[in-house]
């Protein structure tokens, strides 16, 4: 099976973001990056389903030299090789979808699995969007149904199970009140939720190994996509703060705060 | 005139899904706003009933498609009917809840119809054609100002963020269409529903929620939760423990709730909680550790054991009734 995977770059999602007094963007300084954890999610669970079925996992990432970090750490974690969408400027969903559709039709994998959405701009979009113009069937919110720290965690079904004949997977996905599972005829797009897996730590050896393994470079205009977006971010601001709060010493004066004061019980 | 098309969301027993009130009402709002009317769609195996009810929140029509193939909800079935239904209306904005239907079916939509999206749409700006959505990125931590550019625009709407729709408001003229229907390379195989006799955390007046101070004990969170007709909430860390449900999650990953009280009990407040649960009108913090993040968004802190302090709240709550 041929595995294409995504790694975007994101602020890490332990970061504190804030936003120039100007409205523009994020105070960039300071702020470490990280491979969008819903993609980690993604390499980790191509690399499974590669090791049960054989196979290569490609990861492919869009943006400048930097994103070539992200790369580095897919490969790091065991992915095959990887392809870098070389692009500065600014780039949306739609533009997104578009640059990958034509990775997918060059590489031709069996299985494309993004993150359901990025930590930066939370659209969760592209895996939907991709699925559409491929033509292909999509599986969102791919979950496990169980505990990610229990013993018995090697034991339960997966999430993303391929069909004996490699035609098909079926996968179960997290939705609101419950857990749905569809059955996708292959080629398909599967984006990842958190409780997935959780993805390996790569190895001193992995990470020497992948220095070695190839980067292919392309771009938006060798790939013949327009990129230029039709989602366009105007103004960003910090939520409004929450007034002060205060500390209450013990439950009558809380329970007499929330009956007086905020109404609420 | 400016369409606007609000998809409707069955719940797989057939009824309305509430969110989609608000999504409504978001809905009227953008039409006002835009000068423009609001339509309604709503397709499935089996939608009249539904479709019925969709009749008193005063949009110009109704339109209900029915297929056989249309019996469980996919997002490559349901997604052509709703772009054939939006193209012969000519919509120039599709909306839907922010639900996780809305979620994987709209973007689909959008792509049919090289469409620009805007996710967990938070506020309507602007009027006629020069309207903007505000939403949320970086787990809530930023709000953007984003305006779409192609010609038709897609949204999913956060239904927290806009109050439900109120029916009785006159009879729409509800349409019958044959949705388009295109043979689909997914199928459904099943449902699991997680069924629970309290109310749902999107919909809930209070939640009462645990974290890692719990240790996976929630019984007197749950106990709480009963005594206020509350429902449950955790935090992811609980979640990915397995001490909880997964559909209980709190966050930027899971639900987003704004009740009028919220109760989080040993939960630090990581990003990704605070993310789903910022909103609440009143929030009450019980933590062991002052320096916890929660309490600088909370509005009453306690520092103290849940364990001491929640059967001390139950037990004055009750002289309250």
């Amino acid at each position: 099976m041929k595995i294409l995977v995504t790694a975007k770059r994101v602020e890490d999602p332990e970061s504190k973001i804030k936003v120039k007094p100007d409205g523009s963007g994020i105070v960039q300084e300071g702020l470490k990056y990280k491979i969008n954890p819903f993609d980690e999610i993604g390499v980790e669970e191509g690399l499974r389903l590669v090791a049960k079925h054989q196979g290569e996992v490609v990861v492919v990432s869009i943006g400048g030299k930097e994103v070539q970090e992200q790369l580095r750490h897919a490969l790091a974690m065991g992915a095959h090789r990887a392809v870098w969408v070389n692009h500065t400027g600014p780039v949306d969903q739609l533009g997104i979808a578009g640059l990958l559709q034509k990775v997918v039709e060059k590489e031709q994998p069996d299985l494309v699995v993004l993150g359901k959405q990025s930590i930066d701009d939370d659209q969760n979009q592209v895996g939907q969007y991709l699925a559409e113009f491929l033509g292909w069937g999509q599986a969102t919110f791919a979950s496990k149904v169980e505990s990610m720290e229990s013993e018995q965690e090697k034991n339960k079904v997966p999430a993303i199970v391929v069909s004996a004949d490699k035609k098909s997977v079926q996968v179960i996905r997290e939705v609101d009140n419950g857990l749905a599972t569809v059955e996708c005829q292959l080629p398909a797009v599967v984006t990842t939720d958190l409780r997935l897996n959780q993805p390996r730590y790569a190895s001193l050896p992995g990470i020497m190994k992948a220095k070695s393994k190839p980067i292919e470079e392309l771009s938006p205009a060798k790939l013949g996509v327009d990129v230029t977006p039709a989602i366009q971010v105007l103004k960003m601001s910090s939520p409004p703060p929450r007034k002060a709060g205060i500390k209450v010493e013990d439950v009558p004066s809380l329970v007499a705060k929330l009956h007086n004061e905020a109404k609420v019980v | 005139m400016p369409i606007v098309l609000i998809v409707a969301e069955q719940q797989p027993d057939g009824n309305l899904r509430k969110a989609t009130l608000n999504a409504i009402s978001a809905g009227k709002q953008l039409a006002e706003k835009a000068g423009g009317e609001l339509h309604i769609a709503l397709v499935g195996k089996d939608p009249a009933k539904a479709g019925d009810e969709l009749k008193g929140f005063g949009a110009k029509a109704v339109h209900v498609g029915a297929a056989p193939e249309l019996e469980h909800y996919l997002a490559e079935t349901y997604a052509p009917a709703i772009a054939a239904l939006a193209q012969e209306l000519k919509a120039d904005y599709i909306g839907m809840a922010s639900t996780a239907q809305g979620k994987d079916l709209l973007p689909r939509v959008a792509g049919r119809l090289r469409a620009a999206m805007a996710t967990d749409v938070m506020a309507i700006n602007g009027s006629g054609a020069d309207i903007t959505f505000t939403r949320p990125m970086w787990a809530g931590n930023v709000f953007a100002d984003v305006k779409l550019t192609t010609p038709v625009k897609v949204l999913t709407l956060r239904a927290t963020e806009f109050t439900a729709a109120a029916g009785g408001q006159g009879a729409s003229e509800v349409k019958a269409f044959s949705p388009k229907v295109e043979a689909s390379k997914t199928k459904f195989v099943d449902f699991k529903e997680v069924k629970s006799a309290r109310p749902e955390l999107t919909e809930a007046r209070v939640v009462v929620s645990g974290g890692r101070g719990t240790k996976g004990d929630f019984k007197e969170i749950e106990g709480l939760a009963d005594d206020l007709g509350a429902a449950v909430g955790a935090s992811r860390a609980v979640c990915d423990a397995g001490w909880v449900p997964n559909d209980l999650q709190v966050g930027q990953t899971g639900k987003v709730v704004a009740p009028a009280l919220y109760i989080a009990a040993g939960i630090s407040g990581a990003i990704q909680h605070l993310a789903g649960m910022k909103s609440s009108k009143t929030i009450v913090a019980i933590n062991k550790d002052p320096e916890a993040p929660i309490f600088q968004v909370a509005d009453y802190g306690m520092v103290a054991d849940l364990f001491k302090v929640l059967p001390e709240l139950r037990a004055e709550l009750a002289k309250l009734k």
